[in-house]
């Protein structure tokens, strides 16, 4: 990316390295609310389905973990993928890889939390009905999950945002090595540290810009299925 | 898949309910078999739908012992309930039926056509694909006793399933306890409608205050009680 370049500029003449920078930083962040997903929902539901003693404080600490500072999560990332560290073997440390374990570890909480209250509320509602029906425990977790996804997707969102607009995490893992770890959030901080103000300004509008459509997209379609499907 | 044993007859010795102090139920003793309706009766807070729960099995009995055809397991095979306020899955009118039909056990390549066949029953085979909580009450009701019937049940519990409803979707509801009566599924049907009860009911047990006050067939109940909270509660009297 030229140095002097306004953001605008790079638009309008497709500038390759501008637009490996968004791919990326959606690659990771999409990537990393997937693995999330994969790993923080059927947790959470777990969470709102079983009683255990000691299960009050564990709602407390994952509530509590949506709030993880981003550059705490990057440095214990950080820690365990450096040479020295358990995982150091795998040569992870400032590729996309580590990025995207960072930003799992990030979001996973706030995943697992949102789906615990929604899987709660919604399992109040259905418990009688799912009971009369003799639902065994593991279909029980699907039907609530299925039946909770249109709540459920804002908690994707919430977890997507958070991904996209985190610098720490990235920048301690990834090492904003430019081509290849360079995100939108770390360029950003990269181009204000060099006072290249107007660039910065213009690449956080375009993250700005992608989120809100992103947002758009998803709510559009949760109208669309809602009255579809109810 | 569906458990060859039968869950009739229904057996209640000497089953109590309580919560902390207050009981609920208390001293119930009752048999259901085979045969015509049979309808409880009995003023709000009389313990009805209490009643009906541990039927289904949903909540065990604080003393006492409720047995299905001899058996103590309480998992429902070969029965279903309608609450008086079901609860609509987020799904199409039909998917909640499949989803009723998939938790029976039914292989998924018999599904569709009974799909078609319960949502014909309950006339809704028109609404199959609108979303089931969009639906009326009396739609609601009726898609709840499709997925109800869905299960093939033995005994089939309602509580007050037409509390809600005006003239003409009681009706409609009606209709579908009476076939399915007709077909000999043993109906249990919470009530205090007594139109209700001189329409469907073969024998009515009248409940007050958690107890078991009368048990007789719905013509003499209805003409003869032979307890005076009975005849007070269907003269309209107030009955605490
Ligand atoms: N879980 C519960 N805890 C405490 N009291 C209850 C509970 N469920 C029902 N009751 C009480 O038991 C009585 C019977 O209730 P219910 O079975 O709903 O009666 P009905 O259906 O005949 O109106 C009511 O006084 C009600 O308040
Ligand atoms: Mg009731």
């Amino acid at each position: 990316m030229p140095d002097h370049a306004s953001a605008w500029d790079l638009i309008l003449s497709g500038d390759a390295a501008l637009f490996a920078i968004v791919r990326l930083s959606l690659a990771v962040s999409l990537s990393a609310v997937a693995l999330a997903a994969l790993i923080g929902m059927p947790l959470g539901a777990l969470l709102a389905l079983t009683r255990f003693p000691g299960r009050p404080i564990l709602v407390v600490l994952l509530n509590a973990a949506m709030g993880l500072p981003p550059v705490v999560v990057g440095l214990a990332v950080y820690l365990l993928l450096s040479r020295s560290g358990p995982l150091g073997a795998m040569g992870l440390l400032f590729t996309p890889s580590a990025m995207v374990i960072a930003q799992t570890i990030l979001i996973a909480p706030i995943l697992a939390a949102l789906t615990r209250q929604t899987v709660e509320d919604l399992w109040i509602e259905y418990r009688d009905e799912l009971g009369a029906m003799n639902v065994g425990p593991f279909s029980r977790v699907t039907t609530l999950l299925w039946d909770a996804r249109f709540s459920l997707l804002t908690a994707l969102l919430a977890g997507f945002g958070r991904a996209a607009a985190e610098v720490g995490a990235v920048m301690i893992v990834g090492g904003n090595i430019d081509g290849f770890t360079r995100t939108m959030t770390t360029a950003i901080a990269l181009e204000t540290s060099k006072g290249n103000l107007p660039l910065a300004m213009g690449l956080g509008l375009i993250l700005v810009v992608i989120v809100i459509a992103i947002n758009a997209a998803v709510w559009g379609t949760r109208l669309w299925s809602e009255r579809h499907v109810g | 898949m569906r458990a060859p044993s039968s869950d009739l007859p229904l057996v209640l010795e000497n089953v109590s309910l309580r919560a902390g102090a207050t009981a609920i139920l208390d001293g119930l003793n009752l048999t259901i078999t085979q045969g015509a309706p049979t309808l409880l009766i009995g003023p709000n807070g009389a313990g009805k739908t209490s009643l009906l729960r541990l039927c289904m099995g949903l909540t065990a009995p604080s003393s006492g012992r409720i047995t299905w055809g001899g058996r103590l397991d309480r998992a429902p095979t070969r029965r279903a309930i309608v609450f008086q306020r079901p609860v609509m899955l987020r799904r199409s009118a039909s998917a909640n039926v499949a989803y009723a039909l998939a938790q029976a056990g039914v292989p998924r390549k018999d599904r569709a056509s009974r799909i078609a066949d319960l949502l014909q029953r309950v006339g809704l085979a028109e609404l199959a694909h609108r979303a089931a909580r969009r639906l009326s009450g009396g739609e609601q009701q009726r898609l709840a006793l499709a997925r109800a019937l869905a299960r093939e049940p033995e005994i089939l519990l309602l509580d007050e399933p037409t509390a809600n409803l005006d003239p003409a979707a009681t009706r409609g509801v009606e209709e579908i306890i009476q076939m399915a009566a007709l077909s000999g599924i043993k109906v249990v049907m919470a009530s205090h409608d007594l139109g209700q009860v001189r329409r469907l009911a073969g024998d009515v047990i009248f409940l007050l205050r958690g107890r078991q006050h009368e048990r007789a067939p719905a013509r003499d109940f209805l003409d003869h009680p032979s307890s005076a909270e009975a005849a007070s509660f269907l003269r309209g009297d107030l009955v605490i």
